[in-house]
């Protein structure tokens, strides 16, 4: 029988891209999927999914939960441990379209809640990392109940097929997002579980990726030093960890994690100047084990912004284009040509040299 | 009457011999010898301990070392060897002595092992176009480092060495080898961009130069330890066991200690030279605090200090308990480390393999959460740049090597190094053997040796689409075990080839 | 001029350049043949004196004024003024050794005539160097003659 994601390492290769307006101003989804449609042969129609950031800005200080539910049963628990530690506001089914491709869906809820005052006075960590604990835990201990998205004001949107289909079926021509990620997955062996598709999230922290790691042990085994657990076995899964280690819990930059990630060689580091060398230096050594190697391209949405970053030998394709206030990447640049025909720049993601596209304040 | 019989047979091809009388002169165990005519080559066998030298310099390949062939009649349990033992102790009365390793056909798991590579989706990285990034640093290291508001880095590392190959030198003291062996070690370092290691020997003034590539060892004994001893070396390492001979001390016979054995090690000429088995002073955890803290005061926190444990049964819970002394490298030794003198009982059944101690030593240091704090060496028989490869991947920093250098200076596991009469000049300190060796030749050779590994290296890296050795260290998943059983599977944290 | 220097710290006394002399010097040029089958069996132009702790090689140091030349009665034994090598013709010499007797280093030998070092013919490395398993001898450019 074929094991699920998280029962076995699935290795892929995939689609990604993303498009940002650095103004803050938002719109529908239309482009982001056409955009990934374009890079079809790239899927083979065992996932897609999308990210969009500046979504629900009604509810801009609230946890938004996506969660893939097996069956009623698990529903029933997750909310009894949601109610039981958050306050939540309202909660609904995330409308769906019917799609001809898309089936065997799980139930797809979602929630908008804040942590309680009296939880964060209980615990000796901000509601951050309170509400990562919950998710993980609701991940690892209920059956059949999978949280898939769980920031503020961002959402995550994913199932098995392709990835325009998964657009039309959550409807995200009807969202308004002022950045949207996308990705396609070509799996070389899934039974085709909706969790395992992506991007993968936690809090606001959402990743495509493009690539196969090699070092993917030595990452896994290394965050898990640090009360991560792997479970889906992904390389976007341990990225995802990673830049929520360094940036969220040890409060390094985005782009001082992104040099640990793709760090420089040493024969770059040599030739730096002093002070520039002992801080490169001090980065290898300490996070040697944090160096991702093996092809991969990457973007990243957080609250701080999108980053896109290629491995440091450029063993994977990303593009990026600008134009007026919007900036896009794409695995293919045909595909960043079809929503936007005459960019006023484009070129290829050096490798190791990440791109880092600050949000602005967000335009309602 | 000896009761024993010879173990090896000299064969001289009479149709080659030369006369030439080589193997005469260069033979310290006085093996062959001329007739009265001054011509033909003759041989007291019971003397040969197939060390190979009369073969390798006979310039007409006349001679051949056979094993001296009785029959028996057949017993699986009492084997030849295993009488031929109990003759020698019921001759001697003395504990049986041998140089070298564990000699017993115990599994080897490194060859039980085998490694990753990529195919298609994701590449390999051809070696020959991009850079394979081998370096490796030791030391103790933070779990975050901390940035000023200028941008300027405001951890301060604690001192880390810097190595060029993930391969040092272990530990091998002068006295038990000859400062031409040692020399030739230091010089191969040096030029590798590694470190070797003293023993617990001190540092002879001829190596003066090399201070920036040596290990100072501090042992049971402290010989040789002093204030300039420890701020000249590259890193210090207290030496708890031996992978060898756990448990044991050692003892170098007064006839060793020459004037400049006894000037190097602070002892008298001609006295015998005895590490205690534990350390006098250390006869708890709490105690090896002491001693790694009092080793960084006397460097004013400038070296790293290194603790050595033999790998024995409950190895993990000791490792971590010198990570929490205060140790910034631990070295492990797996008992077919090697060594210059051992008893035979205790070489060949004490301790465990390092495979097994390195897996579970990394997990457990893992499951406490330090493991990124210490740096992890291994030691214990690597014999070639695979076995190197598989512990990095099982989750070692770097490796310490001796006897795979000691045969490329010439070593042929004779396994004799107790009785100081090595013909290749390595094992001991008579001048006439120590000249054999030529520190311009052999650390060449060193070199070579570990320049092709490293290279090896490379092409395993680049075949597994890994770049850069850090992203191999620990990556279990680049490991697959073969004919190997659940229990071993799961200690060494390893799936079964063709899962 | 290129000569062979001993280094006495690395010999060890095997002899080994001695045989491969007298290889080099050899009809056959065959280690075995030239040991166990010429007759006369080659002369080897170099030896070792001393013992397994002390020893050294000692061959011809190719003098800038050679005693041995000065001394032949026959004009056989000659230094060439381009590379320095002292030889003699084997076909002039009348073996009267008055060069053996001449020389400072007892650095020639008899055989049917005067035989010595002839640095194999200036053809690279000699034999003796180039066999010896320690590096105790050595073929280096040398700014003076050994007087």
């Amino acid at each position: 029988m074929l094991q699920r994601e998280g029962q076995v390492r699935i290795p892929s290769g995939c689609a990604i891209a993303a498009v940002t307006d650095r103004s803050g101003a938002r719109f529908s989804g239309m482009d982001i999927i056409d955009c990934i449609a374009l890079m079809h042969d790239r899927s083979n129609g065992l996932g897609g999914g999308f990210a969009a950031y500046g979504i629900y800005p009604e509810y801009r200080d609230l946890f938004a939960f996506h969660i893939f539910y097996d069956d009623n049963d698990a529903r029933i628990k997750t909310e009894e441990f949601l109610f039981r530690h958050f306050d939540i506001e309202t909660f609904e089914q995330i409308p769906t379209r019917k799609v001809k491709s898309i089936h065997q869906a799980p139930l797809i809820w979602r929630y908008f809640g804040v942590v309680p005052q009296s939880k964060i006075k209980k615990n000796d960590f901000d509601e951050e990392e309170y509400t990562a604990r919950c998710v993980i835990r609701i991940n690892n201990s209920i059956p059949g109940a999978f949280v898939f998205s769980s920031g503020k004001n961002m959402g995550a949107f994913k199932a098995v097929g392709y990835p325009e289909d998964v657009g039309e079926y959550y409807m995200l021509d009807e969202y308004k997002a002022h950045t949207w990620t996308a990705h396609g997955r070509f799996p070389t062996n899934t039974p085709g579980w909706w969790g395992g598709a992506h991007p993968f999230t936690l809090l606001d922290w959402s990743i495509v990726h493009n690539g196969e790691i090699s070092s993917y042990d030595a990452n896994r085994r290394y965050i898990e030093q640090f009360g991560y657990k792997c479970n889906l076995q992904t390389d976007t899964e341990v990225i995802t960890y990673l830049f929520d280690l360094l940036v969220r819990r040890q409060g390094l930059t985005l782009e001082t994690a992104a040099k640990i990630l793709a760090a420089p060689e040493w024969d770059a580091i040599d030739r730096m100047p002093e002070a520039e060398r002992e801080i490169y230096t001090a980065l290898r050594v300490v996070y040697a084990s944090a160096l991702i190697n093996g092809p991969f391209s990457i973007l990243v949405g957080s609250k701080h912004g999108l980053l896109a970053l290629n491995d440091r030998l450029k063993l994977r394709s990303l593009i990026t284009a600008e134009k007026g206030t919007k900036t896009f990447f794409a695995s293919e640049e045909s595909a960043i040509r079809v929503i936007c025909p005459e960019p006023e720049k484009i070129m290829a993601v050096e490798g190791g040299t990440p791109i880092f596209i600050p949000f602005a304040e967000v335009q309602d | 009457m000896r009761y024993t019989v010879p173990e090896f047979e000299v064969e001289r091809n009479l149709q080659r011999c030369i006369s030439c009388g080589a193997c005469v002169r260069q033979c310290s165990y006085g093996v062959h010898y001329f007739d009265d005519d001054g011509k033909t080559v003759l041989a007291d066998e019971s003397k040969c301990v197939a060390c190979h030298r009369c073969a390798t310099i006979c310039p007409t390949h006349a001679i051949k070392i056979k094993a001296f062939e009785m029959a028996y009649k057949t017993h699986f349990n009492w084997t030849p060897q295993a009488q031929q033992e109990i003759l020698k102790q019921a001759e001697t009365g003395g504990v049986l002595l041998s140089g070298m390793s564990n000699n017993k056909p115990y599994p080897i798991y490194w060859d039980k092992i085998l490694l990753n590579a990529s195919q298609v989706t994701n590449p390999s990285i051809d070696p020959l176009r991009e850079p394979m990034e081998i370096r490796t640093f030791l030391g103790r290291k933070p779990k975050k480092l901390t940035f000023s508001a200028d941008g300027s880095l405001a951890t301060r590392l604690e001192p880390q060495v810097q190595l060029e190959t993930p391969i040092m030198f272990s530990a091998m003291s002068f006295g038990s080898i000859s400062i031409n062996a040692q020399k030739s070690l230091a010089m191969a370092a040096k030029e590798l961009g590694t470190l070797f290691n003293t023993g617990e020997g001190g540092l002879h003034p001829a190596l003066r130069d090399f201070r920036d590539y040596a290990v100072v060892q501090v042992a049971s004994g402290r010989f040789g330890v002093h204030k300039a001893y420890l701020e000249g070396s590259r890193f210090i390492e207290i030496k708890i066991g031996q992978g060898a001979k756990p448990g044991i001390g050692g003892h170098l016979p007064g006839e060793k200690v020459t004037v400049e054995v006894s000037n190097a090690r602070m002892i008298p000429e001609g006295s015998d030279a005895i590490s205690p088995a534990p350390h006098h002073d250390i006869y708890s955890i709490e105690d090896l605090r002491q001693l790694i803290w009092s080793l960084k005061e006397a460097t004013q926190y400038k070296k790293p200090v290194a603790v050595k444990i033999a790998a024995v049964h409950n190895c993990s819970a000791i490792v971590s308990g010198v990570a929490r002394a205060g140790a910034d490298i631990i070295v492990m030794d797996g008992f077919r480390g090697g060594t210059g003198a051992a008893p035979t009982r205790i070489r060949d059944n004490v301790g465990i393999p390092i495979e097994l101690a390195l897996a579970a030593v990394d997990q457990r240091l893992r499951d406490e959460s330090i493991r990124n704090t210490v740096s992890l060496v291994a030691a214990g028989s690597f014999r070639n740049s695979a076995d190197v490869v598989k512990a990095i991947a099982l989750g070692a920093d770097a490796v310490y090597v001796a006897s795979a250098p000691l045969i490329a200076m010439g070593c042929h596991m004779c396994q004799q190094c107790h009785t100081g009469k090595c013909n290749w000049g390595i094992a001991t300190q008579r001048p006439e053997l120590v000249k054999r060796l030529n520190p311009e030749i052999m650390s060449q050779r060193v070199v070579n040796l570990i320049g092709a590994w490293n290279h090896e290296i490379k092409e395993m890296l680049g075949g597994m689409g890994l770049n850069s050795l850090d992203s191999l260290r620990g990556n279990r998943l680049m490991l697959r075990g073969i004919g190997l059983n659940d229990r071993e599977l799961e200690i060494l944290g390893i799936a079964h080839a063709g899962q | 001029m290129k000569k062979v220097i001993a280094r006495e710290e690395w010999c060890l006394n095997c002899r080994l350049c001695e045989v491969y002399c007298r290889t080099a010097h050899s009809v056959s040029g065959d280690v075995v043949r030239a040991h166990l089958r010429e007759d006369p069996t080659p002369v080897s132009r170099i030896t070792v004196e001393g013992d397994n702790l002390d020893s050294v090689a000692v061959n011809c140091r190719h003098c800038d004024e050679p005693a041995c030349v000065a001394a032949c009665i026959t004009g056989a034994m000659q230094k060439d003024p381009e590379t320095g090598i002292v030889t003699c013709d084997e076909s002039r010499c009348i073996g009267c050794m008055t060069c053996l007797a001449v020389c400072p280093y007892g650095c020639i030998k008899t055989g049917k005539a005067a035989v010595k070092c002839d640095l194999c013919q200036g053809t690279g490395e000699p034999a003796c160097v180039k066999n010896c398993p320690n590096r105790a001898l050595v073929y280096v450019e040398v700014g003076g003659a050994a007087k």
